[in-house]
């Protein structure tokens, strides 16, 4: 079963790569951004065909490797 | 004194540990990232370097590498662990530290010699220094230090700064923080100060002829204070 997650930054930690992007997206004329935020995306094919099983093993790993909770926050956004 | 420098994929400064320890009297051992024991020790050294190519997070890989077990446990058992550049992002990834270093506020590699300020001496790393302020070399893309608001209560009020980025005179104003880090941190301690974790170099600063002689100070003392 395949589980996506993403990671994202939080809130409060600064993101020089997103606001890079956001100056260059205004350079190319993309006027009406207000903010860009950089985050990871995974794709992990786990052995489980229970999806909620595989879902919880795809969160054990965002808590003990794929994020660090510091400064990240995860989210598993589909299964298939 | 026995010390030993761990090797990961992509560690690049590990030699250069071992010659700086060699230099100043230590037994030094050089021991590869998958061996699962660790050689009877004093002091362990995380070097600099990309371990597995910084992939994921910098430090984050090499965290969870098979010798970090034992590292961990010899740390928490009060072992001196010191973990410099990609051994600091290694640190803060096991959690031995707090914190996290992020991407320089500038985006760019910063490869330059800085002045750093010690505050504290209460520990087995700095005391009996007879000076505050050190040159040392920094060499890094990811090294601008954050904590959440409440971590940097904590670090402050247990005095677990270990150093501050600052100018030639000990001055830690924002204007000479290199890299964004918090409060100007270039380093800091565990609560119990045997481990330290620090971006600048002290490896690179031990021959006058190519470079300083501050790192010099810093190993004497340090061999000193161990023995």
């Amino acid at each position: 079963m395949k589980i996506s997650a993403i990671i994202t930054l939080k809130k409060d930690v600064l993101d020089p790569q997103g606001k890079v992007i956001h100056q260059a997206l205004d350079g190319m004329g993309f006027k009406n951004v207000d903010e860009v935020r950089q985050g990871k995306y995974f794709e992990i094919d786990v052995k489980e065909n229970d999806p909620n099983k595989a879902k919880e093993i795809v969160e054990e790993m965002c808590k003990k490797l794929l994020a660090n909770l510091v400064i990240e926050n995860y989210k598993i956004i589909g299964t298939q | 004194m026995k010390s030993s420098v761990i090797t990961f994929p992509g560690s690049n400064c590990d030699r250069d540990m071992h010659v700086a320890l060699k230099k100043f009297g230590f037994n030094n051992k050089m021991v590869w990232h998958n061996d699962n024991e660790l050689p009877k020790s004093d002091l362990v050294v995380l070097p600099g370097g990309f371990s597995y190519g910084d992939y994921l997070r910098c430090g984050s890989m090499a965290s969870k590498s098979k010798i970090m077990q034992s590292v961990v446990n010899f740390a928490k058992s009060g072992g001196l662990v010191m973990g410099i550049c990609n051994g600091f992002q290694i640190l803060v990834e096991t959690g031995l530290v707090p914190g996290v270093l992020l991407r320089n506020k500038y985006l760019e590699f910063i490869c330059k010699n800085v002045f750093v300020k010690i505050d504290n001496k209460n520990n087995p790393y700095f005391k009996n220094l007879d000076k505050e302020v050190f040159e040392f070399h920094i060499a890094h893309n990811e090294g601008n230090y954050f904590c959440t608001s409440d971590q940097l209560k904590e670090i402050e009020d247990n005095n677990q700064v270990a150093i501050y980025y600052c100018n030639n005179k000990g001055n830690t104003e924002k204007k000479f923080n290199p890299n964004g880090s918090i409060k100007n941190i270039a380093g800091i301690f565990n609560k119990e100060k045997n481990v330290l974790g620090m971006m600048p170099h002290p490896e690179r600063m031990i021959d006058q002829s190519l470079s300083g002689e501050d790192g010099s100070l810093f190993f004497k003392n340090l061999i000193k204070n161990i023995n």
